[in-house]
């Protein structure tokens, strides 16, 4: 057993301590899974109301004169999903995984705790315990540590410099810029240099050695994983300023690599208090990049798409009505998207009350009908493998909600 | 009891003190938390205080304090003014248009309204060619205004003797944190630190609350400029939906300024008071920059170029956390400051950062007691607090001594101060902040940025990390025409910090190295 190898099932032990009724064990013999679970978080409360739109309900072209999306078949106007639900225009891309059941929403979902604060929501949508501040690691973190360890430095990916809270705990991750940068040699790359700076970090046993540790390991990994693109890139093939690549990137980046079990990417700029627009607009337009690069994702997992679910999420939904600006405030329900080829698609889940003020949350807001942990237990069961007891020591004294959530995925 | 026999001898007498009169069997917890509070030696003292009040010692630092004592240095760095600025950084701060010209000029010089009204195209539609031009023109001034502020940020906080004033400027822009990529913020955010922040670092907690509420970069940030009475205002020739419109509450900057500057999220406020709270700050925003904007009537030019136009305000009474705000005007958002400042959960909300940004990341309940009743006793004097502060038991605590891991900011920073070199262009530096998830001004979010271990230790970022010493070190910075460090300079600069296995290190490295190896080492990744 390697130092790190150590640590990964010291923090599982000590994490069962702190959970009653944990089996540290249990997971001993189980072989690693090929299954993977992919989170995209929307950081700012996107307008789910405008995502997945009901525009078969009079009460929301009420309640948004300026910025509905019109229904399906007028110009700028939602994609049918059901009938009663439309998808957003800027979300064409994936408009064939609906219609191939690969993609499903979750309506008026969430999480239940009541803040409005952006980043008190997101924490607790990260720790998996809305409520509880003094929860310090991450459910996707506390998953990895419950998965049957396949020994690899990029079990769990990270798109972004720093590590979210999401991942944060004692399981290895490995983070990746998305940028350019992050395929660019750096000076540990050079065996010497590795040398030099390993005898000032690999005997330490604190977080910094692990730190180093785990970058340089996760370095040949992913650099190995990304040669081909650089050299595709250096062909010159442009890209459209607005789209990063991410689901290409990502894409390639689980397939060439079976050992990535879960990968988090957030991306931010959905706080839209001012002129949000409606089919068209300042939100449409940072959909389109996000739709477009989505589905790129799934194209390019190939026959693994049917091992992948993708989850989209938002720390909270908007105002039903919109505010003075043409843009809406901080609100509750949102709705979560899921996307993979074990999804139980082409269905619009959750209960939706209509936009009455009497349905609406203090007024004001879509409620939360389905906890944001139900759907994740759902895929954490039927696709990740977890048991019920191990789904207990990631969302710790969650009783799932009643609701349609628990077929989302196809066992 | 022999295992204090390994402590060097004044420490234990100081931890024999703290057990006198215990006896073995009650010594557990008790014992081992007073048995910590060791003291520093004179040099440790030293050092700690410079990776505290300064963002690292520069060669000759050490020996400077050493003469003139600790205290002596905790009051000159409380009283920036006492001390003296070196000509050349003066003047060179003088000459920087971004942060001395005021928001209305910057305005006029480098919107794109200015630039559509230079080229005297009027409302007429561009040619694909002008439109190409004048997006040009507009990224080029957005380069030169933030290439501006944010170079003469880093050269003074590398360069300023007046420490302590740039770490407070970096503390209280991140605690009112704009993000210079919202729209016309990057007009403004060099100007918004010099003029509402800059002032005001050690003054009353206050000044900092008013002044940047009338801040035109925080009345766009945070969306007030259009917070307008519910119901709205129309006026001719405007259809509903159109931009120029204000129709209606915007709770943006309400809610922020109490759940991010002032009480703190768990500070007891409801969605009522930061509606109320927002129905009191309607009304408060820009000058209009289109004419047809002066048909809602006059408006008030108030500081720093912000208005308030009484025709947008609720003039109806407002409850903000059970007190009674009578509709008067403008003279309501005094009271809402007055009401939010004076709040004992402000107080808390203030120390437990100030204290976790100068002792730890969890800092201790008593320290953030002791510094919130010096807030309400003082009326929020900031300087009294720092000075409590820097006198407090836990500040001096040896265990949090070097315990702290450098944000991105504070590593780049201090870096370049114990290299002592004067760079020529700080944008290589800027773009490696910005891979480090830190570009300056660049926080997206008005909660800033973090300064914890938790936010910033990531396996890649230590990569990163070590790239730029490596590269600083064997002056191979990009744009930089360097010398390699002498590593004797930055060895002796932080006399004590580097462990023995470290040095070792350092020994057997090749000559050019030997700076990379300390600037890169894990005893440098914290302060």
């Amino acid at each position: 057993m390697d130092r790190r190898q150590f640590l990964q099932s010291a923090a599982t032990f000590s994490l069962s301590m702190l959970l009653p009724g944990a089996q540290a064990w249990a997971f001993s013999n189980s072989q690693p899974s090929k299954n993977k679970l992919v989170v995209v978080m929307l950081r700012g409360a996107v307008d789910g109301l405008n995502v997945v739109v009901p525009y078969g309900d009079s009460s929301y072209y009420q309640a948004r004169s300026g910025i509905a999306v019109q229904p399906p078949g007028t110009a700028d106007g939602a994609l049918n999903l059901n009938g009663d639900f439309g998808l957003h225009p800027s979300l064409a891309p994936l408009m064939p995984y609906w219609n191939s059941k690969s993609m499903a929403f979750v309506t008026s979902s969430g999480s239940p705790d009541a803040t409005r604060s952006h980043f008190d929501a997101q924490d607790y949508m990260e720790s998996g315990v809305p409520g509880a501040k003094l929860v310090t690691t991450g459910w996707m973190n506390r998953l990895i540590t419950l998965l049957p360890d396949n020994h690899s430095p990029v079990r769990a990916l990270n798109f972004g410099p720093t590590i979210p809270r999401i991942l944060s705990g004692p399981g290895t991750v490995a983070n990746v810029e998305l940028g350019p940068q992050g395929t660019r040699p750096l000076v540990v790359d050079k065996p010497e240099t590795e040398h030099i700076f390993e005898q000032l970090y690999g005997n330490r046993n604190d977080a910094l050695g692990q730190a180093f540790r785990e970058g340089i390991q996760a370095r040949k990994t992913i650099s190995k994983d990304l040669e081909d693109e650089m050299e595709m890139a250096n062909r010159g093939a442009p890209t459209p300023a607005q789209n990063p690549n991410f689901g290409k990137k990502l894409a390639q980046l689980l397939t060439k690599d079976d050992t990535v079990q879960v990968a988090f990417i957030a991306f931010g700029g959905w706080d839209t208090h001012v002129n949000q627009g409606n089919g068209k607009g300042q939100l449409a337009n940072k959909l389109a990049p996000l739709g477009q690069g989505l589905a790129e994702f799934a194209a390019g997992m190939g026959s693994k798409f049917n091992d992948t679910t993708v989850v989209v999420m938002s720390e909270f939904g908007r105002t039903a009505h919109e505010n003075g600006n043409g843009g809406t405030d901080h609100g509750h329900g949102n709705s979560m998207w899921l996307l993979g080829g074990k999804v139980r698609g082409g269905q619009i889940y959750g209960k939706y009350d209509g936009l009455a003020t009497a349905r609406l949350y203090e007024g004001r807001d879509l409620p939360v009908n389905t906890d944001f942990r139900s759907v994740l237990s759902s895929v954490l069961l039927a696709h990740m493998g977890l048991s019920q007891d191990q789904l207990e020591k990631i969302f710790p004294n969650f009783v799932s909600s009643h609701s349609d959530v628990g077929n989302i995925i196809n066992a | 009891m022999f295992e204090k026999a390994l402590l060097p001898l004044s420490q234990k007498i100081i931890a024999l003190t703290c057990v006198a009169g215990l006896t073995l069997a009650q010594l557990p917890a008790f014992a081992v938390e007073h048995a910590a509070e060791v003291q520093m030696d004179s040099d440790q003292k030293i050092l700690h205080l410079l990776n505290r009040l300064t963002y690292g010692p520069r060669p000759g630092d050490v020996d400077d304090v050493k003469k003139m004592g600790v205290e002596q240095f905790i009051q000159q760095q409380l009283h920036p003014e006492t001390i003296q600025m070196p000509e050349a950084l003066n003047s060179y701060v003088d000459g920087v248009e971004s942060i001395n010209s005021t928001p209305s000029d910057l305005f006029r010089q480098y919107s794109i309204v200015a630039l559509r009204a230079n080229k005297n195209v009027g409302g007429r539609k561009l040619s694909d060619d002008e439109r190409k031009d004048l997006q040009k023109e507009q990224g080029d001034n957005y380069r030169k205004l933030y290439n501006e502020s944010a170079s003469a940020r880093l050269r003074r906080a590398v360069e300023s003797p007046r420490q302590l004033q740039e770490l407070m400027v970096d503390f209280w822009f991140n605690h009112f944190n704009v993000s210079n990529d919202k729209g016309l913020v990057h007009l403004w955010t060099g100007a918004y630190e010099q003029q509402a922040i800059r002032p005001y670092v050690f003054g009353h907690f206050r000044d900092l609350v008013e002044a940047t509420a009338h801040h035109p970069a925080m009345l766009f940030y945070l969306d007030n400029w259009q917070n307008t009475k519910p119901g709205g205002i129309q006026f001719a020739g405007r259809g509903k939906g159109s931009k120029n419109n204000f129709e209606g509450l915007n709770e943006n900057y309400a809610r922020e300024l109490m759940e991010l500057h002032t009480l703190g999220v768990d500070g007891g406020y409801t969605q009522a008071d930061v509606i109320a709270l927002a129905k009191v700050l309607t009304g408060l925003g820009l000058p209009p920059q289109n004419p047809a904007l002066l048909r809602i009537g006059q408006v008030e030019i108030g500081r720093f170029g912000s208005a308030f136009a009484p025709q947008r305000h609720d003039f109806g009474d407002k409850v903000l956390l059970g007190t009674t705000i009578r509709g008067t005007g403008e003279p309501e958002i005094e009271q809402a400051i007055d009401i939010l400042c004076k709040a004992p959960a402000t107080a808390h909300h203030i120390s437990y950062q100030m204290a976790q940004y100068f002792v730890c990341d969890e800092p201790p309940k008593a320290l953030v007691d002791h510094l919130s009743e010096t807030y309400l006793r003082t009326d929020g004097d900031i300087r009294a607090m720092l000075n409590d502060l820097f006198h407090s038991h836990e500040f001096w605590n040896p265990k949090f001594a070097n315990s702290k891991f450098k944000s991105p900011y504070r590593f780049v920073i201090s870096s370049l101060r114990a290299s002592n070199v004067a760079l020529a262009d700080y944008k290589p530096v800027l773009g490696f902040l910005r891979q480090l998830g830190m570009p300056l001004y660049g926080c997206l979010t008005p909660d800033g940025y973090k300064n914890t271990q938790t936010a910033w230790l990531s396996p890649d970022a230590l990569l990163r990390r070590i790239q730029f010493a490596t590269g600083l070190g064997t002056g191979k910075l990009p744009n930089n025409p360097l010398d390699p460090l002498d590593y004797k300079d930055v060895s002796t600069s932080m006399n004590g910090l580097f462990s023995n296995n470290t040095l070792t290190v350092v020994a057997s490295a090749p000559a050019g190295l030997k700076s990379s190896v300390l600037l890169g080492s894990p005893e440098f990744m914290n302060y």
